[in-house]
């Protein structure tokens, strides 16, 4: 072996804009690869510097921790409004937000119905883990029928307790969504999927094309009460049937981007 | 520049454009609807931001991302619609940045109606939102001190990242008078907002807007943070309207519409020779207690009027501290008084009788 094959090479790195702590996420749990799909997203695009992120109330209630980038802790469900309020007084920025089942499904249904509505610029990231997280594994908008969590300990009767909400079915119904869809962290392959789904909609935003959100089918090992490799099996087993895979709306312009990319 | 006939709504609503205001965010709402359409045509007109929101609490919410921007920004609203901002309010408030809301009263509790009350004292002065927050509230009692009284807001509330809170009612809202516009002030470009706006974090770490502190320990210390702001707020912008107090034997305290309306009757009993004079609350928080305190040494009695049951009369009987009778007359459900009425009222305290509501007596 030569000197110079023992150059070191550095081909993985932590993204810029994604700061240097310790996580408070739980073992297992997908929170940290979607933020780091976002970071990586956000330094290949070379926006760092122009991105103002919103964070939800909920388990990533304290995403301005991790992320490099100016950043807003809004009220719970009312990420979208802020959003709204930002992205029009900074017309130049990169605006998301980032919010978990309970926060844009429930709380916050008519802000997400009605940024969507006003194709307001911004994108959002949907983590979907049909739970609440934070308080303790409560029932959330997208708990799966018969899905046992501290508030449906039966295991939710949709009789009582209603039907999940397919935020990507209800979204790409309005005429301002750019681009809406559906992804999973469950595995590589699908994570790379997230990955390029995540480019796009901040594409969408930067070419100014109208809202754009990536639901993520995420975990929740804690709650659930499963291991965390299981984990990420039953959001296969599970989740995706429920929550089908795929792209729900698609502007011709994005569909451009994307395959120009 | 010259006198115009303006409406209240449409008068504020020119006032804070007037005063750089980069960005409307309303709800329709009856009694102060007039102000969300004079922005709806203006604001883009001058380039500037109109979004009528899904609801007020979007509404307060959009206020909270463009006021976190650095922005100038302002919603208004009528007492339900004001109910629902209260979430908002209470983090604006946990996150120190400065925002303007203009409430035009109207009664209540409930759907109530659109006629004037004074009916929100009790929420909007002592705070609203949950946590121990107080926003600077100001109560304009003529068009020409609601135009003054906004742009005032829009300094206030950038001098002290506070929250500035416009009370009105539907009376004054709904009024046209005569009043003088200010000159336009130039809209300030997004390179010189202040240093902890968010605007992406190009050659600095970067900016967090937030209300949480979960450490407790550091929660307090951001209370007592604020604290120190409510203090400097209470020593420096105390605003009060005081006319005739100087011989009078008693005092009326009224403010608002309920202020404009004592004033005739003050008058009107100064002809018949009684000696009253009237304290007008122009700030109510900061309150005037201070005045109040010295208007109860010299009176032999008070009365307060007010378009509700008596809310502002806590505030006034804390600073007479029980030196002398407090009378109250008040209408209530959106029912305005007329100054004989409360001349009457006057007449019956100088003769020695205990004027009052059932429960909210003297």
């Amino acid at each position: 072996m030569t000197e110079a094959d023992m150059v070191e090479s550095l081909i993985y790195t932590k993204p810029g804009s994604l700061t240097h702590v310790g996580t408070h996420y739980c073992p297992g749990c997908t929170h940290g690869v979607a933020h780091r799909l976002v970071a990586e997203t956000l330094d290949e695009m070379g926006v760092r510097e122009q991105t103002i992120g919103v964070a939800p109330v909920g388990c990533s209630v304290f995403a301005y921790n991790y992320f490099n980038v100016d950043f807003a802790e809004a009220a719970h469900g009312r990420a979208p409004a802020m959003a709204t309020g930002l992205k029009r007084l900074v017309p130049g920025s990169i605006v998301f937000t980032y919010q978990g089942d309970g926060d844009l499904a429930s709380i916050g249904a008519a802000e997400i119905l009605h940024a969507a509505g006003r194709g307001e610029n911004i994108t959002v990231i949907f983590i979907n883990n049909a739970i609440y997280g934070m308080t303790g594994g409560q029932m959330a908008p997208t708990t799966l029928p018969g899905q046992k969590t501290t508030s449906s300990p039966l295991g939710r009767d949709v009789e009582t307790q209603g039907f999940p909400f397919k935020m990507c079915e209800i979204l790409a119904q309005m005429d301002g969504s750019a681009y809406v869809v559906r992804r999973s962290l469950h595995d590589v392959a699908n994570i790379r999927k997230a990955k390029k789904a995540l480019r796009t909609a901040f594409e969408v935003q930067r070419a100014g094309l109208g809202f754009s959100m990536v639901e993520l089918l995420s975990n929740c090992p804690t709650n659930w009460g499963i291991a965390p490799a299981a984990a990420l099996t039953w959001i296969e087993e599970h989740m995706i049937p429920a929550f089908p895979l795929g792209d729900y709306k698609v502007h011709p312009a994005a569909a451009a981007i994307d395959k120009a990319r | 520049m010259a006198k115009e006939l303006l409406e209240g709504n449409v008068a504020f609503a020119e006032a804070a454009i007037r005063a750089g205001c980069e960005a409307y965010f309303g709800y329709p709402i009856t009694p102060q609807t007039e102000a969300l359409e004079h922005m709806a045509r203006r604001m883009p007109e001058l380039g500037r931001v109109f979004v009528q929101a899904e609801s007020e609490v979007a509404a307060i919410n959009m206020v909270y991302g463009a006021a976190s921007a650095g922005a100038r920004v302002m919603s208004s609203s009528s007492s339900p619609g004001v109910s629902l901002m209260m979430e908002g309010l209470s983090y604006i408030a946990g996150s120190e940045v400065p925002a303007v809301l203009v409430d035009i009263m109207r009664g209540g509790p409930g759907l109530g109606n659109i006629a004037p009350s004074q009916g929100d004292y009790n929420q909007i002065v002592k705070g609203g939102g949950h946590g121990d927050y107080r926003p600077i509230v100001l109560a304009p009692a003529t068009v020409q001190e609601l135009i003054d009284l906004t742009v005032l807001a829009f300094d206030l509330a950038e001098k002290y990242r506070w929250i500035v809170i416009i009370l009105a009612d539907g009376s004054l809202g709904q009024m046209m008078e005569p009043a003088e516009m200010p000159p336009m002030r130039p809209v300030r470009p997004i390179r010189e907002r202040a240093a902890w706006a968010l605007t992406g974090a190009k050659g600095r770490g970067p900016n967090v807007i937030s209300s949480i502190y979960i450490d407790p320990a550091k929660e307090e210390v951001f209370n007592y943070k604020l604290v120190d702001k409510m203090r400097t707020i209470e020593s420096q912008e105390i605003r009060l309207r005081e006319i005739l107090t100087e011989d009078a034997e008693i005092g009326v305290v009224a403010f608002g519409t309920a202020g404009r309306i004592a004033q005739s009757a003050v008058k009107a009993a100064r002809d018949e020779g009684i000696k009253v004079g009237l304290l007008r609350p122009i700030s109510l928080y900061p309150y005037p207690y201070e005045a109040a305190r010295r208007l109860s040494q010299r009176v032999k009695s008070l009365l307060v009027v007010e378009m509700n049951r008596g809310q502002m009369i806590e505030d006034v009987r804390l600073a007479t501290e029980g030196r002398v009778p407090v009378n109250f007359y008040g209408r209530m459900g959106g029912m305005v008084p007329m100054p004989d009425e409360v001349l009457d009222a006057i007449r019956r305290v100088h003769a020695g009788e205990t004027v009052g509501l059932p429960g909210v007596l003297a």
